[in-house]
């Protein structure tokens, strides 16, 4: 999951580093990610997964690094 | 509430808000000539000094008011009402004292600051705008050089409210040399820590006191000057929330005043002729009732931000319906301020047409339409349609 995860920031997150070097911890707004791009991160994600991101996830925090996303998806996807 | 504190007679132990009153009163004064002249509303300012309001959203404990967000906005709306330039002066300090407030704090050096603000009653100004970011508030050129416990800094920004006047700087810039445009923080400046040199001219339409022209910004201090949150956090937390609901209520301010000489025209018309409604009734019913729309909403947002804050949860205000929501509040009463003006200049024709005159209209128009410019609209809408893209309203 965390490489598909990888690939949408790579594509859509607008990073000045490249993914692939990131820790599942590290700070995606720190690693140059604008609200604007994570935004699209948010609707490539929702189509990747098959998954909305119900209002009480959209916060800054849910979407600060891989790890906080894959969080986020296990969550909604538990169960499947 | 207010009229008990009233009572007791020591004029500094008063409610905020009468204090706010009274230094409306002085700015009102002033107002005409601070337009004319496109000077710095220096008397209100010191009115503010006098009344200890630069410090009323410090926390008592160190010495302010502990206002609200509800009461700040009360504030700003009374000065709005007399003088539109005090009240965004005001209202952009408390943006910024509520930075220091909110992610300054608990650092000791932020308290010690924060306690001199209060006894000293300092003026902080803003410099979030740079040369060649575009007006993108979220991203910076300049960088903090670090040098063991201290730093240097040089910033070329474009615009710098009452940046000569103030006595203290909070500044935008990128973490270090290497970091991207985004990861950005905020470097607070007390007057000894900085320089400011190439200062432009301010020469506008509205909004002439606020002295906001462009200037470099040389600084060296030391690191505990740098807030320890991400500008990406403080941003999002603060600045941008206290930015539009704290404009939106001095922009209903000068609404207000407009309504108000509308009201006066009106009403001296219909004594020169009792029985016969004046001509300008029906409009002057029709414009009330478009402030009270404003008036509605601007209290209501503020009243939802106190609720949010009381939590201890930084991020209440970050919520994407609450983002849409304050977003919203800033797109509709901006407009609504140019559009209740105009409709109040409807009302009074010639007379409000005329600069001199207690009809006079010309310095709220001009003031007004600063509103959809600051932060301009086009961008907060694009924002709301792309967060619509991911928001779910149920």
């Amino acid at each position: 999951m965390i490489d598909r995860i990888r690939k949408i920031l790579e594509e859509h997150g607008g990073l000045a580093v490249d993914s692939s070097g990131l820790a599942e911890d590290a700070d995606l707004y720190r690693a140059g990610m604008s609200s604007h791009a994570s935004v699209n991160v948010m609707l490539a994600l929702e189509g990747e997964f098959d998954i909305e991101f119900p209002d009480r996830m959209l916060r800054a925090r849910v979407f600060s690094s891989a790890g906080s996303i894959r969080a986020a998806i296990e969550e909604l996807t538990a169960g499947r | 509430m207010n009229d008990s504190i009233a009572k007791t007679g020591l004029s500094l132990a008063d409610a905020p808000l009468l204090r706010a009153q009274r230094v409306a009163a002085v700015a009102g004064k002033h107002a005409a000539s601070v337009d004319r002249e496109a000077r710095f509303p220096s008397e209100s300012i010191e009115a503010l000094r006098n009344e200890r309001l630069l410090s009323s959203y410090v926390p008592r404990e160190l010495g302010g008011d502990g206002c609200s967000i509800t009461d700040l906005v009360r504030q700003c709306l009374v000065l709005g009402q007399q003088c539109a330039n005090s009240a965004m002066v005001y209202a952009m300090h408390q943006i910024q004292v509520a930075s220091l407030v909110r992610h300054g704090l608990p650092q000791p050096w932020f308290e010690r600051y924060l306690g001199k603000l209060a006894s000293e009653q300092l003026l902080i100004a803003s410099v979030t705008s740079e040369v060649g970011t575009s007006g993108d508030l979220r991203s910076s050129i300049c960088h903090v050089e670090t040098d063991g416990a201290g730093f240097k800094l040089r910033k070329d920004a474009t615009t710098i409210s009452y940046g000569s006047e103030a006595d203290a700087l909070l500044l935008t810039a990128r973490r270090a040399a290497n970091s991207a445009p985004g990861d950005q923080v905020m470097v607070f400046l007390p007057k000894e820590t900085y320089r400011l040199s190439n200062v432009g001219t301010w020469d506008t339409l509205g909004m002439r006191g606020t002295r906001s022209p462009p200037a470099l910004v040389e600084a060296q201090g030391s690191l505990e000057q740098v807030l320890p949150t991400p500008f990406a956090e403080i941003a999002p937390q603060t600045q941008v929330p206290f930015s539009h609901v704290l404009w939106s209520g001095l922009w209903l301010g000068i609404a207000t005043d407009a309504v108000a000489r509308a009201r006066a025209f009106v009403r001296a018309a219909a004594r020169q002729k009792p029985g016969t409604m004046p001509p300008a009734g029906l409009r002057l019913a029709e414009v009330t009732s478009t402030l009270q729309l404003m008036r509605n909403n601007v209290f209501d947002v503020a009243e939802e931000s106190d609720e949010r804050m009381q939590g201890s949860d930084n991020e209440s205000l970050t919520d994407m319906g609450f983002v849409l929501k304050m977003n919203n509040l800033k797109i509709s009463s901006s407009q609504l301020a140019v559009q209740i003006v105009g409709q109040a200049l409807q009302i009074c024709g010639i007379a409000g047409y005329k600069n001199e005159g207690k009809y006079s209209l010309g310095r709220q128009l001009r003031d007004a339409h600063s509103a959809t410019l600051m932060i301009n609209n086009d961008r907060i809408h694009q924002t709301n349609a792309s967060l619509l893209l991911v928001h779910k309203d149920d």
